[in-house]
């Protein structure tokens, strides 16, 4: 099947999903945010590889944090950014998505990086820009979030770098979460032997098992001896329905403590995509404990943003 | 250039005497606020060797990094971030220093264009020179080496390949590439 991210040389043409990229692509993406991480520490925080270029945030849900962090990278690349808030905008009045990238195209842009409520909404725009624009998923509906994927993929092979050796363990609205799929996706390819969800069965998917995982109900289980423990934020604003009873009593058997935490290896990472519920999924004692890696994965997602971003906007080496 | 020559009996030199050859006039040139800059990947090689000799001769250490300047390349637009890219190593504040920039073989200068532009987003050091083991010639801009071990000129269509062995030697061939390199290509080609 032809895979719409890459194009006929195998080259990534756009970054919509983790799933379907070769492991030579996410390796290559991760070994080019390792160029970008200085960056930020030097006098001049910019290198000018898009220069003159028009990278459009076309957000259809509001997320100030990941528009941020794309913007940051955009800029820091010497891109000129363009944010539109397009649920506050056009939209509104009645106009189609398309209509909406194609004025955008109009005007020049050359990257978008787009986020909507409805999953495939960058796969639709993808199939709709001339070769020479590259979009990037920002997020769409339950289905993906690649950056994020990379992101904690990238945050995790710079403190265990043998990702071959490695336990993992996904916690929390697995059902909700974009990142959870991204991220599995990422560690499989990656080749992380054992990756763990622990969660509630009413917020698990139906067919969580076909995604190569081990499935557990219980915290006290499930965070035995692992090495890493990727918490997922509760995402209140996707559930219908009483999923859940409450979020103290979430907590009470699904939050991130002190005291479970101790039954992972005493080296294990805590990791949080933000923003977080604190009190909810994870203690504050855990967040802002020794073990806890939540801002290092910030600053990490704006070179990981950068790398991507680099290798969609150059030429194509013949 | 002479079309006319035979390339494959030019009589390669050793760039172990090359090295220092460039060892000879980059030590006179060591002042306290000195900077050994070497360039991916055979200047990095260089750089490292006459570091370690110039500490030794001189008694003190010398301030070095490393640089790749991939995200400074005018190739980018045609070619794409090169894949094998290496992180960008400046452990010491570039402000006033004497940098000397370490590089394999010189041709285009675009690379070190490209150094020199990445290595200003650092600070403002006080003076830059490079020094290159071979000037195979065909600068296309207003760069030439300061300090090189040999002038051996090249065709367009060959290269000169560095290559260091295990125990640290270097070697020195020529590669031929079916087409003449374009111009503007990848100088460390």
């Amino acid at each position: 099947m032809h895979n719409p991210q890459l194009n006929a040389q195998g080259q990534l043409q756009h970054l919509l999903s983790i799933e379907g990229l070769p492991k030579r692509i996410l390796t290559d993406i991760l070994d080019t945010a390792e160029n970008f991480v200085g960056v930020a520490e030097r006098e001049v925080k910019k290198v000018p590889l898009l220069r003159g270029k028009t990278v459009c945030n076309i957000f259809f849900e509001n997320s100030t944090r990941t528009r941020t962090t794309f913007e940051i990278a955009a800029k820091r690349l010497s891109a000129d950014v363009l944010n539109l808030n397009v649920s506050t905008s056009s939209q509104s009045k009645g106009e189609t998505i398309l209509d909406t990238v194609n004025n955008l195209i109009a005007m020049h842009a050359d990257m978008f990086v787009v986020r909507h409520q409805q999953s495939g909404a960058a796969h639709f725009i993808a199939q709709h820009v001339p070769p020479h624009i590259s979009v990037i998923n920002a997020g769409d509906g339950r289905h993906a979030h690649p950056t994020q994927g990379l992101l904690d993929v990238f945050t995790i092979r710079k403190y265990k770098p043998e990702m071959h050796n490695l336990r993992v363990a996904i916690v929390g609205d697995v059902l909700h979460s974009r990142v959870a799929r991204s991220e599995i996706h990422a560690l499989t390819t990656l080749g992380v032997p054992e990756i763990r969800v622990i969660a509630p069965r009413t917020l698990l998917p139906t067919d969580v098992e076909k995604l190569g995982v081990q499935v557990f109900h219980n915290m006290e289980e499930g965070l035995k001896d692992v090495d890493v423990v990727m918490m997922l934020r509760l995402q209140n604003e996707r559930m219908s329905g009483a999923l859940l009873p409450s979020s103290q009593e979430f907590f009470q058997t699904f939050g991130l403590t002190p005291e479970r935490l101790a039954l992972a290896r005493p080296d294990a990472i805590v990791m949080h995509p933000g923003p977080m519920n604190r009190g909810v999924e994870i203690d504050s004692a855990v967040a802002d404990g020794k073990q806890s890696v939540i801002l290092p994965q910030v600053t990490y997602g704006i070179a990981v943003r950068m790398a991507v971003m680099a290798i969609l906007g150059g030429g194509n080496a013949a | 250039m002479d079309v006319h020559s035979t390339p494959p009996l030019m009589t390669l030199p050793d760039p172990e005497q090359l090295l220092e050859h460039l060892y000879a006039q980059i030590k006179p040139r060591i002042q306290a606020e000195t900077a050994l800059v070497g360039i991916y990947t055979g200047g990095v090689w260089l750089m490292e060797r006459l570091l370690k000799r110039l500490q030794t001769e001189l008694g003190h250490d010398i301030l070095f990094g490393k640089l790749d300047a991939a995200m400074y390349r005018d190739d980018y637009a045609q070619r794409g971030l090169k894949t094998s890219a290496h992180p960008a190593y400046i452990p010491f504040d570039i402000n006033g220093k004497h940098i000397i920039l370490i590089d394999d073989i010189f041709y285009t200068g675009r690379t070190t264009r490209a150094v020199m532009n990445e290595l200003f987003d650092y600070g403002r050091p006080a003076s830059v020179q490079l020094a290159a083991l071979i000037n195979r010639g065909g600068a296309q801009l207003p760069i030439r080496p300061d300090m090189v071990g040999a002038d051996l000129p090249l065709q367009a269509h060959q290269s000169f390949d560095l290559a260091m062995n295990t125990l640290g030697r270097l070697s020195l061939s020529i590669s031929e590439s079916a087409s003449p390199a374009k111009p503007g290509a990848d100088d460390h080609a």
